[in-house]
């Protein structure tokens, strides 16, 4: 029983630490802020998410592992909201899409 | 029959290297990143890849009381992001990034230019030089 709690940690570390590496080559070749956004703020907090999973599976006592749980809660809560607060504020600011978008939905419109 | 001990310890050690060359490439594109935005947004990413590195730490050494610094060092992270984010819009643009877009604007028309020019003689036509001086000209006016 302890040797399978020890090999599914094992498997959430790597597949965790797999994610957080998706989410930061999305980062380096994706072509704007908005599209690297989507890399980081899902893949990453996945990542993370998964590894204090994995920290919780592994500890032996209720304390360790409830405030594990507790952080996966609040960064699952809090890493949306921060994303969704910086991309809406770069682009009131007027970052633009990049030449290769095909969509703009917040895009004010003519007939006003 | 290898034991469950040795392929712990081979995760915990591939888990950390995988982290680290995440955290090198994420912060390739905080230096680089042309704009704000994107350098907070590196930052972002940062803070999750240094919760991840608590996380495996903790498994590894079982001093778990670095659980407690990753949660506070989520609510830092969020508490900068969401102050970085109301900085970028009290502040607005500046001469960088609009330097920095029009580079990008620059490059993507000179690889559209070049690759229409490659299907073009690619097809056999004949006439590939004025045509594909016409459309690099449209694209600077742009």
């Amino acid at each position: 029983m302890s040797e399978l709690v020890t090999l599914v940690s094992a498997a959430f570390l790597v597949i965790g630490s797999f994610f957080a590496l998706v989410a930061s080559i999305g980062l380096l070749r994706l072509p704007d802020v908005y599209t690297r956004m989507h890399a980081a703020s899902k893949a990453g907090t996945m990542g993370s998410c998964l590894m204090l999973i994995a920290l919780a599976i592994h500890a032996t006592d209720t304390g360790t592992m409830s405030r594990a749980l507790a952080g996966v809660v609040f960064f699952l809560l809090t890493a949306p909201v921060s994303s969704h607060l910086l991309a809406k504020a770069a682009y009131a600011v007027g970052y633009r899409l990049h030449s290769s978008a095909v969509m703009d939905d917040m895009k004010p419109k003519d007939n006003a | 029959m290898i034991s469950v001990a040795t392929i712990f310890d081979h995760a915990v050690t591939l888990a950390l290297a995988i982290l680290s060359l995440s955290f090198l490439v994420t912060i390739y594109r905080i230096v680089k990143g042309p704009t704000l935005p994107d350098r907070i947004l590196g930052l972002d990413m940062l803070v999750a890849i240094a919760i991840g590195f608590i996380a495996v730490i903790g498994i590894k050494t079982g001093y778990t009381l670095y659980v407690d610094v990753a949660i506070a060092l989520g609510l830092v992270g969020f508490l900068a992001t969401v102050a970085f984010a109301r900085f970028v819009l009290s502040r607005g643009k500046t001469e960088d990034d609009i330097l920095s877009e029009a580079r990008e604007a620059a490059s993507a028309a000179r690889r559209q230019a070049k690759a229409a020019a490659k299907a073009r003689s690619g097809s056999g036509g004949m006439d590939t030089g004025p045509a594909a001086g016409k459309t690099s000209g449209r694209q600077d006016n742009e």
